[in-house]
């Protein structure tokens, strides 16, 4: 097995009357991105923060190829904080040339701008572009060094859809280029759509670990079919699995969904109305704590 | 090493830019001295007499003439042994009236140019002239011919030495605050810049922006009031460079790792009152206890003054104001070693 690009064990953030973080340890393979998902609250900003030594830890072990985090570690790193400000009275461009010239190791600085999509704002004022520019800004910033590990914390909240489709887009295009990414969302179509790794995150503990695939296979095996009211209950009896009625519908929990429709439409059950759920990680979040991620 | 020159032109370059480009903040740092200025020049043309009036008495018959005077209304008696030290403080509007009290006739000096003196005359002399016991011969006038300086040369320096120092200490301390606050300070920690890198190009940066603010003021000022340097322009420049460092390097160690501005805004003005009031920067502190004047030792800011003073007004040369100098870079190494130490980038 490849030696981890990251390696957190038992890790622990307390504050006076509160643990935020209660003994998190996860391994990251390198190329991968790994999320870390959970609720706001959840202690995922505290855990990531501690990982890049920006926030001080009560106990725990990081490791970061093996070995504990050196001078190496900052040059080799990148960083996007979930809200930070810019110097002030910069343009774009004079913002990412002030941070460029921090770093030993220096990325292209064309091939970030295209990346970023940041080609039509170079000139303006870093205060006076939108929140989506803001963040492809900040996600920038967060790649001058041409880092082997990149953390994003929340980077597409408060984000309009449109902008978290194209911020997604160019994460995506990161992992391309090999590099490993670690980073923390409430949202569960975002840590679906990027992450090759998933740690469920709450109440400052990490609940389980896997694929977005083999966590729902673990947690929520079940496809639900939903069938309209007007459909007598008693067309439903019977069947291998249990059919649940509710206000909205019936609804039939099922393993297979082929098999399923196949005896439905043996019946000969109407199902222009009929709607198919798969299980997502909101489900696994829900079967996991008993609340849905939003709250 | 090149490497860290380098981070330190970036956080240099980019201060400075900020601050040239926040027209408000500019303007307001270059007019406010030249509004006080004027002001001032426009109140002591005038009769307007301001409060207590401090008299030296000096001379053999020192005994008989202290409790006569003391007894006057808003009049402080500073006793002087030496009749030449005496008429140096008269020159330096350390006092407001000199009494030599020779036997016969009593005379006394004043500074012709002293907004105070007039008004010394009206409030001692014209009224020990109407007391019946003992019956005072007329005094002699004195002026102090040739060697007076203006009072308005005597406040510049302090004007200056006082914008100086309320430039450096709050707007070093404001901004490193406020980027804590907003989390400036919290993106750089993420890159290879260290504490000292960033501390010193903020003092680098202020500085370079003090010279240019100080030498604006300057210029303005010796072009529309006429004022002199009669002594070493190298002495007054380290003097000047010295200062501004200290007071920097003051606003460092004071936002090392506060959190919010109206904390740093209290600290500093805790700071810089006293400073304003124990340093002469308006009035001498000639006839106030000795405690006092020796506390203002410990102030940068009297340092600065009293050295610029003596270059701008008395011709001193870098010997003469070595000692000042000394305290300046001492208090700034102190400061600053201080507030590197304490040092923050985040809130805990």
């Amino acid at each position: 097995m490849t030696q981890p690009i990251l390696e957190v064990v038992d890790l622990v953030k307390q504050y006076p009357g509160l643990r935020a973080v209660d003994g998190v340890s996860f391994a990251i393979r390198p190329g991968i991105c790994f999320g870390l998902l959970g609720p706001n609250g959840a202690g995922k900003t505290t855990t990531i923060e501690m990982i890049e030594d920006t926030l001080d830890k009560t106990s725990g072990e990081v490791l970061y190829k093996g070995q504990p985090r050196s001078q190496r570690f900052r040059e080799e790193v990148g960083i996007q904080f979930q809200s930070t400000q810019l110097l002030q009275y910069l343009t774009v461009e004079e913002t990412l040339k002030t941070f460029h010239r921090l770093y030993t190791r220096q990325a292209n600085l064309d091939d970030i701008i295209s990346t970023c999509q940041l080609q039509d704002i170079l000139k303006r004022d870093n205060r006076k572009i939108s929140g989506g520019q803001k963040q492809r800004l900040l996600l920038a910033l967060a790649l001058l060094n041409e880092p082997e590990l990149i953390f994003l914390d929340e980077p597409t909240t408060g984000m309009d859809p449109q902008a978290r489709r194209n911020l997604w887009d160019i994460v995506e295009r990161i992992k391309t280029k090999g590099k490993t990414v670690i980073l923390t969302t409430h949202y569960m179509d975002e840590a679906q759509i990027l992450c090759d790794d998933i740690a469920v995150m709450d109440q400052g503990k990490i609940l389980t670990t896997g694929t977005p695939r083999e966590l729902i296979q673990r947690y929520c095996p079940h496809i639900t079919l939903q069938l309209p009211l007007t459909l007598p209950a008693e067309a439903l009896t019977d069947l291998p699995w249990p059919v649940e009625t509710r206000p909205s519908g019936h609804e039939l929990h099922v393993t297979d969904a082929k098999e399923a429709l196949k005896m439905l439409l043996a019946r000969d059950i109407d199902l222009s109305n009929i709607s198919i759920h798969s299980p997502n990680l909101e489900d696994v979040f829900l079967v996991l704590t008993g609340r849905s991620l939003r709250e | 090493m090149k490497k860290r020159l380098e981070r330190f032109w970036s956080l240099f370059y980019a201060r400075n830019m900020e601050f040239l480009r926040d027209r408000s903040s500019l303007a307001w740092s270059m007019l406010f001295p030249f509004f006080l200025l004027v002001g001032f020049s426009f109140t002591f043309s005038r009769d307007k007499p301001p409060e207590a009036v401090t008299i030296g008495i000096t001379g053999p018959q020192i005994q008989v003439w202290q409790p006569r005077i003391a007894a006057l209304p808003q009049v402080k008696v500073v006793i002087l042994n030496d009749a030449d030290e005496a008429r140096d403080k008269l020159a330096h509007h350390k006092l407001d009236l000199l009494l030599i009290t020779q036997p016969q006739p009593p005379a006394y000096y004043v500074s012709e140019t002293a907004p105070k003196g007039y008004q010394a005359e009206v409030m001692v002399i014209r009224l020990l002239e109407a007391q019946p016991q003992p019956p005072p011969s007329l005094f002699v006038r004195k002026t102090l011919q040739g060697t007076e300086v203006p009072y308005l040369d005597w406040f510049f320096p302090g004007l200056l030495g006082m914008n100086i120092m309320f430039g450096a200490v709050f707007g070093v301390s404001y901004v490193i605050v406020r980027y804590r606050k907003n989390g400036v300070l919290k993106r750089l920690s993420a890159t290879p810049l260290t504490p000292f890198e960033y501390l010193s190009a903020q003092v680098a940066s202020r500085l370079f922006l003090t010279a240019f603010t100080t030498l604006v003021i300057f210029g303005g000022s010796m072009v529309l009031f006429q004022f002199q340097v009669r002594g070493s322009w190298l002495a007054l420049f380290l003097l000047f460079f010295w200062g501004a460092a200290s007071f920097n390097s003051l606003g460092v160690m004071v936002a090392a790792r506060t959190e919010s501005e109206e904390l740093v805004g209290g600290l500093l003005n805790m700071a810089t009152f006293p400073m304003m009031f124990l340093s002469e920067v308006w009035f001498s502190l000639e006839g106030s206890p000795v405690w006092l004047q020796k506390l203002a030792l410990i102030f940068p800011l009297t340092h600065l003054i009293t050295g610029a003073r003596k270059v701008m007004n008395d011709g001193a040369g870098l010997a003469d104001v070595w000692g000042h100098l000394l305290v300046l870079m001492t208090l700034t190494l102190v400061f600053l070693t201080v507030g590197a130490r304490l040092f923050r980038w985040t809130r805990r």
